[in-house]
C-alpha cells in the first residue's frame, strides 16, 4: 500500500467531484432541503429535537451509498479499473483513497446540514457536537463501503441505483426511526439487530439525549466502524486484477 | 527524449506465451497459443474482431484469468508485481475519467506510475493533445479521446506497451504520425504489441502474429508473409492462409 496512490486517489475523486457541480449541490442541498421540510413539517421543537438528529445519521449514509456504488461501477465498466489494476496501485490504495475522499465530502455535506439546523432550525443538540459528526461521517463510511460492495452485483448503473431502496429502506425501516426498536416484535427486534443502520440511529439518539458520551453511544460507533470494515473487506474482495 | 534502455543481458525476447488457454463462458476462446515477442520490435496482432486479439492482451498485461500455459513478459511471469510499473496497456475503449481534464487524467495516472511530472507534457506533444490538454475528456471528439488514453500508457517509463486498436477512428495523417511515433520509441528500445483488423497497418509492423478463431495463423514478418504465400498483398496472405488451414481440417 502507498500513502501517495492513496492520496492521488482522494484528489483525483474530490477533482472529479469538483467538476461536477450539480451533485456538489444536491450532495449538500437536498439534505438542507429536506431538513428544513421535516422542520416545519413537524412544527414541534420538541419532536425535532428527536427527530432531527436521525436523519443527519442517516442521510450521508444513504448519499454515500448511491454516488460509491455508481462512481465504482463506472470505473468498472469504463476499463479505468482495469487500467489501475496494471499499475502499481494496491487495492488498499484505491479503497482507502474513496474512503478519504467521500469521509471528507460527508464531512462537508453534515457541517452545512447541521449549521442550518442548529441556527436557523433551532434543533437542540444535548450532547457534544463532535460527537454528532463523528457518527455522521462513520455512517457516511459506512454507506461507501456497502456501495462499493453492491457495485460489484449490479451490471448497469440502473442496477445500482436500485440497490438504494433494497440495501437501504429495509434497514430504514428497522432501524428505529419509523417506530421505536422497542415497540418491534421479537424476530423484527432481532432483524433490527442485525443491520448496521440500527446502530447509527440509536447512537444520534444518544448524542440528543445525554450532555456526555455514554457507554452505548461507545457501542454503537464501535459496531459502526466494524460494520464498515467488514463491507470495506467485502467490496475489496470484489475488487479482482484477473477477471474473466 | 530519454526513455529506459532495456536492461543489458535481459532477454531478447520480451514476451513468451507457452501453450496459453482462455476459456471465457464455457468457450475456448484462446486454443494453446505460443510465440514470442522480441524486443525492441513493433508486433502486430491482426485478425478479424472477435478472433482473441483483446483476449490475448488482456493475459500479457495480467487482467485476464488463464486457464493454462505460461506466459513469461520481461522476465517475469505476467501480471506479477515487478511489472506493474513496466507495462504501459491502453484498450480499445478509452479508458480514462470522462469528468476529468486530459491533463489531470494524466497527472493522476501518473502520479499512481510514480512518473515525473515533466511526462504529462512529453506525451501530451507526443500524441498532439496539446491544445486539448485543459479541456474535459468527456467533451473530446472520439479520436481526440482514444488519444488522451493512449497518453496514458506512456506515462512514466515502460518497456513494453500493449495497444489495443490504437488507431481506430482516427483520420490518416494522425495514423500516420502514431505508427512514426511507435518505431521511434521502438527505436529507443520499447517493445510494443499493437492489434488492429485493418491490413494496412499490418505492413507497418516489424513482425506479424496473424489470429483467427483464438489460434495464430501466422507469425512472421511481413515480406516472410509475402514470400511464403506467394503474394504481394497482406490481404491475400491472409485469405491464403485461412484456405490452407479449412483445406487441411476438411
Amino acid at each position: 500500500m502507498s500513502i501517495k496512490i492513496t492520496l492521488a486517489t482522494t484528489a483525483r475523486i474530490l477533482g472529479q467531484l469538483r467538476h461536477d457541480h450539480r451533485t456538489v449541490g444536491l450532495l449538500v442541498g437536498v439534505p438542507s432541503v429536506l431538513m428544513i421540510l421535516l422542520r416545519y413539517v413537524i412544527n414541534n421543537p420538541v419532536v425535532f429535537d428527536r427527530f432531527g438528529p436521525m436523519l443527519l445519521g442517516v442521510f450521508p449514509f444513504v448519499v454515500m451509498f448511491v454516488v460509491t456504488s455508481v462512481g465504482t461501477l463506472r470505473e468498472r465498466s469504463t476499463g479505468t479499473l482495469e487500467r489501475l489494476m496494471t499499475t502499481p496501485m494496491a487495492k488498499l490504495d484505491l479503497l482507502a483513497g474513496y474512503a478519504l475522499a467521500f469521509g471528507l465530502t460527508a464531512l462537508v455535506q453534515v457541517a452545512v446540514v447541521a449549521t442550518i439546523s442548529l441556527t436557523w432550525l433551532g434543533l437542540n443538540l444535548t450532547g457534544p457536537l463532535w460527537a454528532l459528526l463523528t457518527v455522521a461521517v462513520l455512517d457516511a463510511l459506512l454507506g461507501m463501503a456497502l456501495g462499493l460492495f453492491a457495485s460489484a452485483f449490479a451490471r448497469t448503473e440502473f442496477q445500482a441505483v436500485q440497490f438504494m431502496p433494497a440495501l437501504v429502506l429495509p434497514q430504514a425501516v428497522l432501524s428505529g426511526l419509523v417506530v421505536s426498536r422497542g415497540q418491534m416484535s421479537a424476530f423484527l427486534h432481532a432483524l433490527s439487530d442485525a443491520m448496521p443502520m440500527s446502530y447509527a440511529v440509536e447512537a444520534m439518539q444518544q448524542v440528543t439525549i445525554y450532555p456526555a458520551v455514554t457507554g452505548t453511544l461507545r457501542r454503537d460507533l464501535a459496531i459502526i466502524a466494524g460494520c464498515t470494515l467488514l463491507s470495506l473487506g467485502m467490496g475489496a474482495a470484489t475488487l479482482r486484477r484477473r477477471t474473466p | 527524449m530519454i526513455r529506459t534502455a532495456p536492461r543489458p543481458g535481459g532477454p531478447a525476447v520480451a514476451v513468451r506465451v507457452a501453450g496459453l488457454q482462455v476459456i471465457r463462458s464455457g468457450r475456448k476462446v484462446l486454443h494453446d497459443l505460443s510465440f514470442g515477442v522480441i524486443r525492441g520490435s513493433v508486433t502486430g496482432l491482426i485478425g478479424p474482431s472477435g478472433c482473441g486479439k483483446t483476449t490475448l492482451m488482456r493475459a500479457i498485461v495480467g487482467v485476464q484469468l488463464v486457464h493454462g500455459g505460461s506466459i513469461d513478459v520481461l522476465g517475469h511471469p505476467a501480471g506479477s508485481r515487478p511489472l506493474r510499473r513496466l507495462i504501459g496497456y491502453s484498450t480499445q475503449e478509452p479508458a480514462v475519467y470522462a469528468d476529468l481534464t486530459v491533463a489531470e487524467n494524466l497527472r493522476y495516472f501518473g502520479r499512481v506510475l510514480t512518473a515525473p511530472r515533466s511526462d504529462i507534457g512529453r506525451v501530451l506533444g507526443e500524441l498532439g493533445l496539446d491544445d486539448v490538454r485543459d479541456q474535459i475528456a468527456g467533451r473530446l471528439s472520439g479520436g481526440q479521446l482514444h488519444r488522451a488514453s493512449l497518453a496514458v500508457a506512456l506515462l512514466g517509463s515502460p518497456e513494453l506497451l500493449v495497444l489495443d486498436e490504437p488507431t481506430v477512428g482516427l483520420d490518416p495523417v494522425l495514423r500516420r504520425d502514431l505508427w512514426d511515433l511507435f518505431h521511434r520509441l521502438a527505436a529507443g528500445g520499447l517493445t510494443l504489441v499493437v492489434s488492429s483488423h485493418v491490413m494496412d497497418e499490418a505492413a507497418r509492423c516489424d513482425r506479424l502474429i496473424l489470429m483467427r478463431d483464438g489460434e495464430i495463423l501466422a507469425d512472421d514478418t511481413p515480406a516472410g508473409l509475402r514470400a511464403t504465400t506467394g503474394t504481394s498483398e497482406l490481404d491475400d496472405a491472409f485469405l491464403r492462409l485461412i484456405d490452407a488451414r479449412d483445406g487441411a481440417v476438411a
